[in-house]
């Protein structure tokens, strides 16, 4: 016999003695292990799990995890130029307040009529997405970018009946492996590698390689190395001349000062929007969001949940729904679009909470400012002695590669001299991007003062001295 | 619409009307009468317009940090010199309001949502809704966690490293396999990471071509043939036999050199605990394919009995079920994937492992793994959720969750039995373990009510109501579980919410058909969500084919 708690556990209420007793009495069972009667003596476990010993005092819990956290150092500890898919931008208040809210927090797909506030709430954070993208369909987040970009190609493939697709430029190494995996079955997918004496797509590659069995052109602008995308109304061109269409990955949080791709010709836009009012979480932050023109054939494609609004029997009140939900797995099983499940809503509301706060000056002052601090970190780095900044003339968004081969000194060496310094110096190109030399990818964000830059290079040309 | 009597129990109310106006009851003190069961209800509803309604041009909800004339000196304005079509030429036609008017607006919805915290939330079964602690959500808010960058050095985040690794270790121990990821980011993401792995599995025996078949059953989530069909497989689905229990001559005749895997769950949704699971993993072994058990709901047999005593080669939580963290109105969620020694070479990249000298690290050297499944490792703050809330239960309180989620639900079976026109289909007179698939068919037949109607109803009474996934194998379903959450006094007030509804639809359906009366909103015309000429997933599509204004007018 296994022992019971000593004490009433505060999250289980019914292990009231007298309760428990109480409700096996009204079910006219002796004890609960009446219950586990249908699993065969050699299926059970006949002893305790073998689990460190409970910190049932919350204050006993709080010490221990405390304890274990503080042996993290945050970057509102140090100075932190990393990013590569996760970005340190200011997250309002009023972002981690709403998406503290238990009413939103604990809820889970509720249906309309008693979870009326999240189909609302998760519509308006399309609807500003919408306005961002200029495109009238997006939809309710899926798990990350990754998962955005990889479903875009699926869908593209379903909509053309094609299979070949070309990634084009330089993504995002970790995103590319998302992508061949997910899409491996069904699709083939080539690999065009960026132009190296610009840094973007390789325009007449992607000429060469495309075809009439091709279902969709993909490049991130920014790309993995923080260049802006000239060529993507090119690119859009070819597809479309081709018979595909232009999938493009993007960074929402730039697009109040850049054209939405959607105005390049994209058809199906993508991303992440960690950026949107999410912190880092060590990578926890993400969600994505898939968007397109309002066309039926491309919209029965999608298989995440798309919300839709519509009118109620009382004249001039909102009602909120599922738009073409028998397109879905939640429907149809396997013969669904993928799959839809539970995904990453949360983060679409905080997202929408933050285009709501932002609104349009907000979004074309954060664009602008992070621009020119990226330019001015980009500027200051090339004046130091044995860096180099490849690509250093075109328009960069956030991140910029560094290179240090000049110095002739490793990577690692140099960002450990920098950490010892309390900066994060970047995110180690040397593997994914070794034709860059011994390189690092640099974040520049909003967070991220004249004087942090200043002591960046300042430092960086210490170190390197 | 709602007259009074759709006001339920309302007119029931014996304090009420009693005929005495104030101060005509000069006899002494009046007792405040006892409260009628179901509850007096309503949704909060504050007829909130759609936040481009609220915006006040020229209005700042927040100012990003404005760029240092030193800046601008030394680098100009970089957007200015942008290609020509690659800058921005409008701003976008987003919302502007001021901050409280922002935050206003989102409390007024956040009030118009029903969460755990709020209500007896046993009506969603298959998801476990359970309280999440709240001390946790304080701890995931520490800047210590909230401002880690997943690539800093890894001396400055050992403690988060080291939370995933004694998570991973407890996982390890309460499924009973070998080694755990944590990286999913959901349950289906889950399932999806499995059967990436199952094909890793056969792709380096050389069998990849050969097994192109997956055996699931109709009573396990929608996502296990749904997952198995994006990783390229064929999908075969089992029907349940006459007592309930997955078809096992249905599963001998389909188990061949083509089966990959079967993807089962068990108990399935039903409660209902197959007892011969051992010898389903055994067919399918003996075809030479793998055995992965959907564990996305365990909550009702934790520390009973586990997927390694059966036989399984792979098995998934969900963390956001089972281990409470919260479901965040459909996520960020939480899946972890274990697997036996077998498969582990094949685990996604990065796993986390414990160096001969105390510290951890972060293994990315795996030629073997399927890849990554979403970026970096994992929804951090709910694997940190996770890792506190078994620290505070311990593996005699994990028992105690187990056992009182499985008293819970017998104990709601039989007062939901008690109701006219509610049965539970299979297996009849037996016990459920952590649920239990239902059936309103009989009053169906004897009303013309539906379950979805009954749902609807059941929301005037500040409850959540959930039938179940498609295909409805069981007529007119729904699907409660009741956990290890609620008191008694909880699942009775649900059970008598449903008997309430249940005699509404006997002896006066129009309350019943023509509900909500008393939610947030009224009853929604559903027709333009599935008319692709009148759906409307955003504002400007709303603007553009409702009210014919043309984007950026």
């Amino acid at each position: 016999m296994h022992n019971r708690p000593a004490r009433v556990h505060p999250y289980i209420p019914n292990s009231v003695p007298a309760v428990r007793a109480a409700m096996l009495a009204a079910v006219g069972a002796a004890d609960v292990e009446e219950f586990y009667a249908d699993i065969p003596e050699h299926l059970r476990l006949r002893r305790d799990l073998d689990l460190p010993p409970p910190l049932t005092a919350e204050h006993e819990l709080v010490r221990h995890m405390e304890g274990l956290l503080n042996g993290n150092r945050s970057t509102r500890e140090t100075l932190s130029f990393l990013g590569a898919g996760c970005y340190q931008h200011a997250v309002p208040a009023v972002c981690d307040e709403v998406n503290s809210r238990s009413e939103f927090l604990t809820a889970y797909a509720g249906e309309p009529y008693e979870d009326h506030g999240r189909f609302q709430a998760l519509w308006e954070y399309a609807s500003m997405m919408g306005e961002l993208l200029e495109l009238d369909v997006v939809n309710v987040p899926t798990y990350d970018g990754f998962q955005a970009s990889a479903t875009a190609l699926r869908m593209a493939a379903r909509y053309t009946g094609r299979r070949r697709v070309l990634l084009a430029g330089a993504v995002n190494p970790d995103k590319r492996s998302k992508i061949l995996d997910y899409c491996a079955p069904d699709l083939d997918v080539e690999v065009v590698p960026y132009d190296p004496a610009t840094g973007g797509v390789d325009v007449a590659a992607v000429r060469d390689a495309i075809g009439p069995d091709v279902a969709a052109i993909y490049h991130d602008t920014p790309s993995y190395l923080g260049v802006i995308e000239t060529a993507g109304a090119e690119l859009a061109e070819l597809a479309h001349g081709a018979g595909a269409l232009a999938v493009v990955g993007t960074e929402p949080n730039m697009l109040g000062v850049v054209a939405s791709p959607a105005r390049q010709g994209a058809d199906i836009v993508c991303g992440d929007i960690q950026s949107l009012g999410m912190h880092q979480q060590f990578g926890g932050g993400h969600a994505g969001f898939i968007a397109s023109r309002d066309e039926e054939r491309l919209v029965m494609e999608y298989p995440s949940r798309l919300f839709g609004i519509a009118p109620t029997s009382v004249e001039g009140e909102y009602g909120f729904g599922d738009v073409a939900y028998e397109r879905t797995s939640f429907a149809l099983r396997e013969e669904g679009k993928e799959w839809v499940g539970t995904a990453a809503a949360l983060w679409g509301i905080t997202a929408g909470v933050y285009l709501a706060l932002m609104g349009p000056q907000g979004m074309t002052e954060l664009g602008e400012g992070i621009m020119a601090r990226t330019r001015y970190a980009m500027e200051r780095l090339a004046a130091v002695p044995g860096v180099r900044i490849p690509f250093r003339e075109r328009p960069h968004y956030r991140e910029f590669a560094v290179d240090l081969s000049g110095t002739r000194r490793p990577v690692a060496e140099i960002q450990r001299a920098m950490l010892d310094r309390d900066i994060h110096l970047g995110v180690d190109l040397s593997r994914a991007h070794p034709e860059l030399g011994a390189a690092v990818l640099v974040c520049v964000t909003e967070v991220h003062a004249q004087a942090d830059i200043d002591r960046l290079a300042s430092t960086l040309a210490e170190v390197l001295a | 619409m709602s007259g009074p009597t759709h006001d339920g129990p309302r007119e029931r109310v014996s304090h009420r009307g009693s005929g005495h106006g104030l101060g005509e009851d000069r006899h002494g003190p009046r007792p405040i009468g006892p409260k009628p069961m179901p509850r007096r209800f309503h949704q909060a509803s504050w007829d909130e317009p759609v936040i481009f309604e609220l915006s006040q041009p020229g209005a700042r909800g927040i100012l990003p940090p404005a760029v240092e004339p030193g800046v601008r000196e030394a680098i100009g304005n970089p957007a200015d010199e942008l290609p020509v079509g690659l800058r921005r030429q409008r701003p976008p036609a987003l919302p502007e309001l001021a901050q409280l008017h922002v935050l206003r607006h989102y409390l007024r919805l956040s009030q118009e949502n029903l969460g755990v915290d709020l209500n007896v939330d046993v009506g969603q079964g298959t998801c476990t809704m359970k309280y999440s602690p709240k001390v946790n959500d304080q701890l995931i808010r520490s800047h210590r966690l909230t401002g880690l960058h997943p690539l800093q050095d890894e001396s400055t985040v050992q403690g988060v490293l080291e939370i995933m690794w004694r998570l991973e270790q407890m996982l390890r121990e309460i499924s009973g396999m070998d080694r755990v990821t944590l990286q999913p980011g959901a349950g289906s993401a889950a399932i999806y990471t499995n059967v990436a792995m199952i094909r890793a599995y056969h792709a380096a025996r050389g069998e990849a071509d050969q097994r192109d078949e997956v055996i699931t059953t109709i009573f396990s989530h929608p996502s296990n043939g749904a997952c198995a069909k994006v990783a390229g497989y064929r999908v075969i689905t089992l029907y349940p036999d006459a007592d309930g229990y997955p078809d096992f001559e249905a599963l001998k005749a389909a188990v061949s050199h083509r089966t990959a895997a079967l993807l089962i769950t068990n108990p399935e949704d039903t409660g209902i605990y197959n007892p011969r699971i051992d010898e389903f993993v055994r067919v399918v072994h003996e075809a030479g394919g793998l055995a992965c058990y959907d564990q996305a709901n365990a909550n009702g047999i934790l520390g009973i009995t586990r997927a390694r005593e059966a036989g399984f080669d792979l098995c998934h939580f969900n963390l956001h079920k089972t281990f409470s963290t919260p479901h965040a109105c459909g996520g960020p969620a939480a899946g972890a994937c274990g697997v036996t020694e077998a498969l582990a070479r094949f685990l996604p990249s990065p796993t986390v492992e414990r160096a001969p000298d105390g510290r951890v690290y972060l293994d990315h050297d795996r030629p073997d793994s399927i890849g990554k499944i979403r970026p970096w490792y994992g929804v951090v703050p709910n694997l940190v959720r996770a890792y506190a809330w078994i620290m505070s239960l311990g593996a005699e309180g994990l028992r105690e969750v187990a056992e009182t989620a499985v008293l819970n639900n017998n104990y709601l079976m039989k007062r939901i039995l008690e109701i006219p026109g509610a049965s539970a289909p299979y297996a009849t007179g037996r016990r459920r373990v952590e649920q239990v698939r239902y059936s309103w068919q009989r009053l169906t037949e004897d009303t013309g009510i539906h379950s979805e109607e009954i749902g609807n109803r059941a929301a005037d009474f500040g409850t959540h109501y959930w039938m179940s996934h498609h295909p409805y194998v069981v007529p007119e379903p729904f699907t409660l579980e009741p956990t290890e959450s609620y008191s008694m006094a909880d699942l009775d007030e649900y059970a008598a919410i449903l008997r309430e509804v249940a005699r509404e639809a006997y002896e006066e359906p129009e309350v019943v058909r023509t509900a909500p009366h008393r939610s947030t909103v009224h009853r929604t015309d559903h027709e333009p969500l599935d008319d692709p000429a009148q759906w409307a997933v955003t504002w400007r599509a709303y603007r553009r084919k409702i009210l014919g204004i043309a984007p950026g007018s």
